[in-house]
């Protein structure tokens, strides 16, 4: 019994972790359309920042410089949200596809980064250490599960309130403006790029803080941490729980990461060991055939609220016709 | 510093020329980014070894063509292998991609490019495990042709192969009316209905153009480098930054770009090391962005 609280909390907290990252994609693209494949990279930036913050010295790479958790987190905020505001600024006057590639690419160079820079973020090895709130506890799991599951539920439920808040102040309002006409918007006055770039600061930031809350939790991390299924996770979270539904992006996350711990546990418990890395590549198939099935049934997800209306499905077929005409 | 770079970087320009072919023709004239045109590649590459391998099975081992270090059978499966490719671009397209398209919103086709990416790769490794493989383990002796460069056999045949391919699309591309149809649907698509152009076989076409030069451009990584379920999404940086930097819709273009960035690549590799060579294409691709958001060849998006 004490086991199963003790995994449920585990559990729990990663996937609290998740629905963070989750969170700062659905002000990225469900609020504001924008559209983040590099997620990842984000994270990363988040984890690494902290790390190299709150580790007490190491010679063999750049710092440790041993300061408080808290500071690590505000610190991996600040460089997340500076390295989505560059991203943005280099991107957003053009079409949304180059977002995408961008994206993309600031991944792959962040990934790049993590494995090569060895005096910066400890290469393929990554970095150990890294203070753990409550770490006094680490000898009773389940008083240390615990009470990691309920500073992380704190984390999200701020997270979740400020962003509830965000997207019904004036604010939100002009970035949802945006998002479903952006010329509309821009007579009124709004500057369409600069409302995109802080939101998509504003949402690096977010991941950038799920990383290093993940980072602490685990206490170490490396570059195999980061790759593109991250990022795959992710956004089926969100697409499952419905882009631009705050409360989607959290159930859609939890319900996603129940699904995939639960069949991680199937698959071991059904292929043989040497099958097993087999078997996991079998896992994302099914996730990804998944993510392609919501996308053509049932865009919205569970709760979400996109421009994708039946209503307005004809005027964005118009509009579509018309930006394709070359407008 | 060697002139090697120079024959290196060529090679690895004409694989990601192939693909940015691809990659520039589908977002022309489909108006997305394909995130998936990279597994395309690594499909088609494990679909020629497949071939290779099944003749192997049936006619017994066969010779070489003379320098070279692969025989007809390889020929043969490449072709086999192209139109494996062009058709698996083409049921994609029709389960997938033309269903989100008539709904109008470019941007989910491209995060629907990126689950089938996803899911096609983890086929790959589900059938074929992670663990790289080859069509011939056989060494070739580099040839010196002076300025202290060497090249294989295979390695001319390979550019010779690229030089045909490029030329043959460029011909298909201006001097056919499926050409001219395409290039008609990618600079206006409106225009291009009223004047009577079938669009569905335009993007049939352009399905058909993209998967086959993918598939020959994986099987070329395949013959010089090694085969392996992420061979292809690997190239997808480098292929979209050649597309961008040569210019969106532009054939001469995604493949001088390829080639730019296919000879940085080489010359990082030789200046800084090779685990620094895939920040090069994201360098060249935020600088064209900067500066020159529409490349090299490309027209500003009316």
């Amino acid at each position: 019994m004490i086991d199963l609280i003790g995994y449920g909390a585990f559990f729990l907290t990663t996937a609290l972790i998740f629905s963070l990252v989750t969170l700062g994609l659905n002000l990225q693209w469900g609020l504001t359309g924008l559209f983040n494949v590099g997620l990842a990279g984000f994270v990363a930036i988040g984890a690494y920042t902290s790390a190299l913050l709150t580790t007490p010295d190491d010679p063999a790479r750049l710092g440790g410089f041993g300061l408080p958790i808290l500071i690590g987190w505000a610190g991996a905020m600040v460089v997340g949200g500076i390295a989505a505001a560059l991203t943005g600024m280099a991107t957003l006057r053009l079409r949304s596809d180059y977002l995408a590639i961008t994206t993309f690419g600031v991944a792959v160079v962040v990934q790049l980064v993590a494995l090569n820079a060895q005096k910066l973020t400890g290469g393929p090895f990554g970095i150990g250490f890294i203070p753990r709130p409550f770490g006094s506890l680490a000898e009773t799991p389940l008083l240390f599960n615990l009470s990691n599951l309920a500073v992380v539920c704190a984390v999200a439920l701020v997270a979740y309130l400020a962003l509830e808040h965000l997207s019904r102040s004036p604010w939100g309002r002009v970035l949802k403006a945006l998002r479903e006409d952006e010329r509309a918007a821009i007579s009124l006055g709004k500057s369409a790029r600069f409302y995109r770039v802080q939101a998509f600061a504003v949402g690096g930031a977010i991941m950038a803080l799920a990383g290093a809350l993940q980072a602490h939790f685990t206490g170490f991390i490396a570059p195999d941490n980061y790759l593109p299924i991250l990022t795959f996770q992710v956004w089926v979270m969100l697409i499952v729980g419905g882009s631009g539904s705050n409360l989607g992006a959290v159930i859609g996350s939890i319900l996603v990461w129940a699904i995939w711990a639960g069949s991680g546990t199937l698959t071991s418990m059904l292929f043989a060991p040497e099958q097993q890395a087999r078997a996991a590549s079998l896992q994302i198939v099914a996730i990804g055939v998944m993510l392609c099935v919501i996308l053509l049934i049932r865009p919205n997800g569970l709760f979400g609220d996109m421009p994708r209306r039946p209503r307005l499905g004809k005027r964005a077929k118009a509009v579509a016709a018309k930006s394709g005409s070359g407008s | 510093m060697s002139l090697q770079f120079i024959v290196d970087g060529l090679l690895t320009g004409s694989m990601i020329g192939l693909g940015a072919i691809g990659v520039t023709l589908t977002y022309s004239i489909l108006r997305f980014s394909n995130f998936a045109h990279g597994d395309f590649m690594a499909w088609g590459t494990y679909a020629t070894l497949a071939v290779v391998s099944t003749i192997g099975a049936t006619f017994g081992k066969v010779a070489p063509i003379a320098p070279l270090s692969f025989g007809w059978p390889l020929l043969v499966a490449l072709v086999v292998g192209m139109v494996f490719t062009a058709l698996l671009a083409l049921l994609l397209d029709k389960v997938l991609f033309s269903r989100l398209r008539s709904q109008g919103q470019a941007i989910i086709v491209v995060m629907a490019s990126f689950g089938a990416s996803m899911a096609l790769r983890s086929l790959l490794e589900f059938t074929f495990t992670s663990r790289p493989t080859y069509f011939s383990r056989a060494i070739q002796i580099a040839m010196p042709v002076g300025f202290g460069i060497r090249v294989t056999p295979d390695q001319i045949a390979l550019l010779l192969l690229t030089a045909i391919l490029v030329l043959g699309v460029h011909l298909l591309m201006t001097r056919t009316q499926t050409g001219r149809s395409m290039q008609a649907l990618s600079q206006n698509a409106a225009l291009a209905r009223i004047v009577g152009i079938d669009v569905a076989s335009v993007v049939c076409v352009t399905w058909i153009v993209g998967g086959a030069l993918a598939c020959v451009a994986g099987v070329m990584i395949g013959i010089l480098v090694q085969i392996r379920p992420f061979m292809g999404f690997d190239m997808l940086l480098p292929m979209f930054a050649a597309a961008i930097l040569g210019g969106i819709g532009s054939i001469p273009g995604a493949v001088l770009g390829g080639l730019i960035i296919g000879l940085a690549e080489a010359g990082a590799v030789q200046l800084i090391g090779a685990e620094w060579r895939a920040a090069v294409s994201f360098i060249i691709l935020m600088a064209v962005l900067f500066v020159r958001p529409i490349g090299l060849f490309g027209v500003r998006e009316r």
